[in-house]
């Protein structure tokens, strides 16, 4: 797996079609089973900080196999939202129903473990671990070798272990990094640590995948790069949700976006819908777009 | 593995040493066996502590606490101060779960804390644990107070008893001797542990919580039980550590488990290059040796140079050492043999 790939490679499904096979289950572990269901329904969240109403009944619904888009102007709540949603704060009020069940939002790691992964604004990565070790992380939380286990390295650990490898390599290779695969996280290019937290994420094995302002200081080239990776990652049947600065390409990626303002949800459809409502005109496009 | 034939050979001739050494050691008297003996048994400690340090990233400055439950628990097992004398290879398993339970009591509360908060609360559990051990001598004698425990059995494996001395053939073995063996074995045990748990999902996990705690739980890693099983395997190996240690010294007190040691272990770690196994056991040598070393010459060399003692060389020894310190900070901030985690996988790739 670690001959030279096809930097981001145009057809990411081919590119996972060719890997799958070597995966113990041959598909892509998150194939959705039903597209259209609803995946994610977020209601009433509210979120305080101090004086500061950083969410005020928020509601929302996020639907299998789309591309969900989360826009709005700076400060509008959208990190915020998105860290109740993955457990990093906890929510004031309101619920989520996360595949028809309420989600459990005590800890990050059940959430990941619900099938939500994440990536940063500000890229984490394990910068001191090679990009194969950070994917290998992320399958943590699918796997279950223990201290007793890998001490006496018994044959499932060890079968174990080589499974994680296998389908981290893979998913290098899916998001087209394959060849930085030996290589400590940090020394990756900014494009290709955006690529490695995805991948990482992937490892998770998520139903929806959150990707907050992953174009962000990305110029033209790698942000068409990075469009036709989360197209493909749809493709294969996950659900995105996307957090962006990037109008035209939340516009031009997204099936239906929301838009935040001062912490409330101003309007939900699709892009061509909410280009043209004049109170999102006001709030985030009209200086821009008048 | 494939492994070359140079690096066969080298392997081959690194254990013929460590074979040899004691007996090389012990032309030079029987002292220098113990410090080697005690030199491993920091390597030990240095290698536990360096799981807690080095991989988890939480800086631990009560290490010496798991240390000292293992040397109460084989000190009162095995000494006439309960009239207990339990094999050691009883005591040695428990002496290992009572430091560990001792991991997850000092872990526990300590879960949220990071970095100077976490170093003070667990500098403050270290003199916890030691000034129980020195008041614990009444209304029970549970510890003997500042006394301490005399009369430690020594390790005893049938006929084989690891105090007096046996000759086999033209070879004399010392009980310092046996003890060096035993602590040879241990040791590759506990290197090999070590290397396998690095390589493992929980080492990953460990590494991932040190490198950054909040991607590490937002990518499915329940912090609190991974970080909970760092201090607890950190400790076990403080305990078993303590065991032998109580074993070859056949005598245990307070004195023994002070803030400094934990100091030195942690300057073990640091100086050798936190997370790597082989720059661990480095430090640890390094930091038992040369004191000792400047122990024997500088006193000699004094009176040869000046006819008269100017420094002692227990000043002296702190002065080295601070200024190792101080050196290695300076131009190695990484300690001495760094972590390279990615030579590891390359290496791995070549397999």
């Amino acid at each position: 797996m670690t001959g030279a790939s096809p930097r981001a490679s145009p057809s990411p499904v081919a590119g996972l079609a060719q890997t799958a096979g070597h995966g113990a289950s041959g598909h892509p572990p998150w194939a959705s089973p039903a597209p259209g269901e609803v995946l994610l329904e977020a209601r009433n969240i509210g979120k305080r900080f101090g004086g500061v109403q950083a969410l005020k009944d928020v509601s929302l619904t996020i639907r299998h196999g789309e591309i969900y888009g989360l826009i709005g102007p700076n400060g509008a709540g959208k990190t915020t939202l998105f860290n109740v949603f993955t457990g990093l704060y906890p929510r004031d009020g309101g619920m989520v129903l996360f595949c028809g069940a309420p989600l459990n939002m005590a800890s990050p790691h059940m959430v990941s473990a619900a099938g939500i992964a994440r990536t940063f604004q500000n890229i984490r990565l394990f910068g001191n671990m090679t990009a194969r070790e950070n994917v290998m992380v992320g399958r943590h939380v699918r796997t279950h070798a223990g201290v007793i286990k890998a001490m006496l390295r018994t044959p499932g650990e060890r079968a174990e272990e080589a499974a994680i490898r296998r389908r981290a390599d893979e998913l290098l290779h899916y998001v087209g990094i394959a060849d930085r695969a030996d290589d400590l996280a940090r020394h990756l290019s900014y494009g290709d640590q955006r690529r490695l937290e995805i991948a990482r994420a992937l490892a998770t094995e998520p139903k929806l995948l959150a990707l907050d302002e992953p174009a962000a200081g990305m110029n033209a080239t790698e942000t068409a790069a990075l469009r036709g990776l989360i197209e493909g990652v749809r493709n294969d049947g996950l659900t995105v949700l996307l957090i962006e600065h990037d109008v035209k390409l939340v516009m031009g990626l997204c099936d239906r976006v929301a838009v935040l303002d001062y912490g409330e949800k101003i309007a939900e459809d699709v892009p061509d819908v909410v280009r043209a409502d004049p109170k999102v005109i006001e709030a985030y496009l009209g200086a821009g777009t008048g | 593995m494939s492994t070359t034939t140079r690096e066969r050979i080298g392997l081959l001739l690194v254990a013929l040493a460590l074979i040899a050494l004691p007996f090389v050691l012990a032309m030079a008297g029987t002292a220098w066996v113990r410090i080697a003996n005690f030199a491993v048994l920091f390597v030990l400690l240095s290698l536990g502590l360096n799981i807690v340090v080095g991989f988890a990233g939480l800086l631990d400055l009560g290490y010496v606490a798991f240390y000292a439950v293992g040397a109460y628990a084989y000190a009162l097992l095995a000494s006439p101060h309960f009239g207990l004398h339990l094999p050691f290879w009883v005591i040695l398993p428990i002496g290992a779960s009572l430091a560990c339970l001792a991991g997850v009591i000092l872990g526990a509360p300590t879960l949220r804390l990071r970095g100077d908060y976490l170093a003070i609360v667990t500098l403050g559990f270290g003199e916890i644990v030691r000034i129980f051990m020195n008041n614990l001598s009444s209304p029970v004698n549970l510890t003997n107070g500042p006394k301490g425990i005399n009369r430690i059995d020594p390790f005893q494996i049938g006929p084989l008893n690891f105090s007096a001395s046996d000759t086999i053939g033209a070879l004399v073995f010392s009980g310092p001797i046996k003890y060096y063996y035993f602590l040879l074995l241990v040791l590759l045990a506990v290197i090999l542990v070590n290397r396998r748990l690095q390589d493992s999902r929980i080492g990953r996990a460990w590494v991932a919580i040190r490198e950054d705690e909040i991607a590490a739980k937002s990518n499915g890693i329940n912090t609190r039980n991974i970080k909970l099983l760092a201090f607890a395997m950190g400790a076990s190996f403080g305990g078993i550590a303590g065991g032998m240690f109580a074993a070859i010294q056949g005598f245990v007190s307070p004195e023994s488990f002070v803030l400094n040691e934990s100091i030195m272990v942690l300057a073990m770690v640091v100086l050798g290059g936190m997370g790597n196994i082989w720059g661990v056991i480095a430090g640890a040598m390094l930091l038992s040796f040369v004191p000792e070393l400047l122990r024997y010459t500088v006193e000699p060399a004094q009176r040869a140079l000046f006819g008269k003692l100017l420094v002692d060389p227990e000043v002296l020894r702190m002065l080295v050492f601070g200024l190792a310190l101080v050196l290695t900070m300076r131009f190695r901030p990484a300690g001495l043999w760094p972590e390279t985690r990615h030579r590891r996988e390359l290496d791995e790739n070549r397999a």
